[in-house]
């Protein structure tokens, strides 16, 4: 069993960090850096709660070995809101359309969400409900995530839109 | 649900990949993108003593044309295949294909290589290769050699693989352009593993099929080529082909089974519909049953 020293960028803040090579990302994430708003809710790659983005891009953090991580930038839903609590547009649309109830996937949808719409991203409503088939929500029947993903499509965040229908 | 304890190589050519697997003699596993291999760790389904990291190969990376047709770099990720240029026109059979696999955050990770170097017999993949005729290069210290995709699957997760040997590229030649399109699949949700599916390619040249590639995905222990159905269409007139018959001879080139997802008879029933209806659409064919 070899251990491993990793150093990422997580949230903008780099960090340096002494691994076991078994141990998953979301691990790392969850247990050493704190990063509890990961959530695991299958460890198998079935249901999309631990999503994270790695170099901008969507993927599963239980899917990842911490160590494959290496000099990689790692967002996790910690990292979405402005340092003053202004939440990123993704929170305000998933605020606005009800796309929320328990919360448990929400930090997983939040970064499928942020990696398709945010800095050059434009991804369109189509494009965000195929993602969310990397999701699974048992409470809210998605429909609000739907309105949010429209939302953030067209967007019309903060519009007061999200909520209508 | 955490992996057994296991060394960790990153290797930073193939040359030293191909080193670390032969003196493991077996006991090593090689992770691409990790998107099946993950969950069978988590699951203590597989238990390797070394983990040989083949993500930072910069040489396994990308898509190329040649003389022989388009290669892709085995550790490019489904995600930045599904949206090459080069694939799109050139491959759009396996483009279409592509988006099918998994859902969009395992295309971020999951590679080709290591869909077609798995040989789930439910993955689009596999299938793709061998309706496509698909060369896969396999390397290790020994050498490297080039093996058929059809051909290479043995079983299920079974292929001709040596325990020393990395897939390095997939190979696909040329389609014309304007070539058809066939892939139609059944799965119960989107994103997961097909019940059934069929994928291929066909070019037609004024009103006769001049070259034909087919197969199977879910109706077996491997991908299935659909010989029966690719030599019936080659030569065949456009006008004379009735797509009922020729699924039925397609269905006929597999070997479905049972198990807690669907019964054999289901996958074959399923097949012949979305293979006829398949047909009918890349062949503008009419209705007839
Ligand atoms: S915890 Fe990673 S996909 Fe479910
Ligand atoms: S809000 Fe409860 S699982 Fe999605």
């Amino acid at each position: 069993m070899s251990k491993h020293a990793i150093d990422l960028t997580l949230n903008g803040q780099r960090r340096s960090a002494g691994v076991e090579a078994r141990t998953s990302l979301a691990d790392y994430l969850r247990l050493d850096a704190g990063c509890t708003g990961v959530h695991l809710g299958c460890e198998h790659g079935v249901c999309g709660a631990c999503t994270v983005t790695v170099d901008g891009r969507a993927v599963r953090s239980c899917l990842m070995l911490a160590v494959q991580a290496d000099g990689c930038a790692v967002t996790t839903v910690e990292g979405l809101a402005a340092p003053d609590g202004t939440f990123h547009p993704v929170q305000q649309a998933m605020r606005e359309a009800h796309g929320l109830q328990c919360g448990f996937c929400t930090p997983g949808v939040l970064m499928t969400f942020a990696a398709l719409t945010g800095g050059e991203a434009r991804a369109s409503e189509e494009e965000l409900v195929s993602a969310m088939s990397g999701h699974v929500c048992r409470c809210t029947g998605y429909q609000g995530i739907r309105r949010a993903a429209r939302a953030l499509a067209e967007g019309t965040v903060g519009a007061g839109a999200g909520a209508a229908e | 649900m955490k992996p057994a304890p296991f060394d960790y190589e990153r290797p930073a050519s193939i040359a030293e990949a191909c080193r670390i697997l032969s003196e493991a003699g077996g006991g090593a596993t090689v992770l691409a993108g990790g998107q099946t291999l993950m969950p069978l760790l988590n699951l203590r389904m597989s238990q390797p003593f070394i983990l040989v990291d083949i993500g930072r190969i910069a040489a396994l990376q990308g898509v190329s044309r040649g003389g022989d047709g388009t290669r892709i770099g085995a550790m490019t990720r489904q995600a930045d295949a599904l949206a090459d240029p080069l694939l799109a026109a050139h491959l759009p059979a396996l483009v279409t294909a592509l988006g099918h696999v998994g859902h969009h955050q395992t295309r971020n990770r999951g590679t080709v290589g290591g869909s077609v170097a798995l040989g789930e017999p439910a993955a689009e993949m596999p299938a793709a290769a061998v309706a496509l005729g698909a060369m896969l290069e396999l390397t290790s210290v020994r050498g490297t050699r080039k093996v058929p995709a059809d051909g290479f699957y043995i079983g299920p997760y079974m292929t001709a693989l040596e325990p020393d040997e990395l897939l390095t590229a997939v190979t696909y030649p040329d389609w014309p352009e304007g070539h058809l399109v066939l892939f139609r699949e059944v799965a119960r949700r989107p994103g997961d593993f097909a019940l059934v599916g069929m994928v291929g390619a066909a070019v037609v040249e004024e009103g006769i099929v001049t070259r034909a590639g087919l197969a199977w995905f879910g109706m077996g222990p491997t991908p299935i080529r659909m010989r029966q159905l690719e030599a019936a269409l080659v030569g065949a007139a456009l006008a004379g082909l009735d797509a009922h018959a020729l699924a039925a001879l397609g269905v006929a080139d597999s070997a479905p089974f049972d198990d807690h997802h669907a019964s054999a008879e289901y996958r074959r029933t399923v097949g012949r519909r979305i293979l006829a209806r398949s047909l009918r659409e890349a062949f503008a064919l009419k209705e007839t049953a």
